[in-house]
């Protein structure tokens, strides 16, 4: 049992989530989460506004069903999964995210200073927080997929689209993380 | 009861990125500092079974449960969409520190605060289909 509670290596979480790409392509479905944005999309009635989400969401509900297992495997996690350490972070990340003004980094899954219900509230914070979502989902959809659909899936095939994809995953990433969070906080 | 199966999947695959803390922000941020190899370590070995996968697939050693060959189909082409919409996607997860996958996820843990990304990456999935056409691709 000691065994769940730790955080799991990256040699264990990594198969596992290859082995859950087998799985849905075992059932006959991709693995691939950003397209779920779509048929969540469909089923709300964005058809009404934009010809592209009149297609059948129903066709797609398996989506629906693997959304809910994600929100049971989180709290699943959190109730009884959870160990009391603090993340192990490297500490010249500490130390780095000390200087651009996230304090006492690891101590939770989550920084505060973005995360915490004071934060949303603030004008910035949700500016923040409502950006990050538009951004992820606006080019995850551009792009055809997100980690999982390129990252895992595109790159396991060796697309040419995927290591492009991939590639501007990280240009996207690295501008965020070195060029504008430092002056967020 | 057809789709107790994805459910579960979905369970499996959202304690695996729990337990392996790939839903914090403080992970992603680390990847892209290049202070950690836990990030490239899950996702490269991902990749590497991944590889073996698909070769098991194309020579049908591996079929569907219905005993059919195995096909996914490719991404589609086109040099700038991937390229810009990857960038774009880079930009939003490292400033939220959540991809798709994990926004669920944290729905579970009870962050309140997650459900403003989670209603913002819907607002900009709608958004590219309305304007995509005037896009390059």
């Amino acid at each position: 049992m000691d065994f769940l509670l730790e955080p799991w290596p990256w040699y264990v979480a990594g198969p596992l989530i290859a082995f859950c790409m087998y799985l849905l392509n075992f059932f006959g479905k991709k693995f691939g989460v950003s397209s779920n944005l779509e048929t969540i999309c469909a089923m709300g009635g964005a058809g009404k506004l934009v010809d592209f989400f009149k297609f059948d969401w129903r066709a797609h509900k398996w989506h629906i069903a693997f959304i809910v297992g994600m929100i049971i495997g989180g709290f699943i996690s959190n109730q009884w999964l959870q160990s009391n350490d603090t993340l192990k972070l490297n500490p010249q990340t500490i130390q780095s995210l000390d200087e651009i003004g996230i304090e006492n980094a690891g101590a939770t899954f989550l920084p505060p200073e973005i995360y915490s219900i004071n934060a949303m509230l603030t004008l910035k914070g949700f500016l923040i927080l409502i950006s990050a979502g538009i951004l992820v989902g606006f080019g995850s959809r551009y792009a055809g997929g997100c980690t999982s659909g390129h990252g895992i899936v595109g790159l396991s095939k060796l697309s040419k689209e995927s290591f492009i994809a991939v590639s501007g995953f990280f240009i996207g990433g690295l501008i965020m993380t070195w060029l504008i969070l430092p002056h967020l906080f | 009861m057809k789709y107790i199966k994805f459910l579960l999947v979905g369970v499996f695959f959202g304690i695996i990125l729990s337990k392996a803390e790939v839903i914090s922000w403080y992970r992603i941020y680390e990847m892209f500092k290049f202070q950690s190899f836990h990030m490239y370590g899950v996702i490269g070995s991902a990749v590497l079974i991944g590889i073996v996968l698909m070769k098991l697939y194309k020579n049908e050693t591996l079929k569907s449960y219905k005993g059919e060959v195995i096909n996914i189909a490719p991404k589609k082409e086109g040099f700038s969409r991937n390229l810009i919409g990857g960038i774009i996607f880079g930009l939003g997860w490292a400033l939220g520190g959540a991809c798709p996958g994990p926004m669920y996820v944290l729905v579970g843990h009870g962050v309140a605060a997650i459900l403003v990304v989670l209603f913002g990456a819907h607002i900009g999935a709608f958004l590219y289909h309305a304007v995509k056409h005037k896009l390059p691709h």
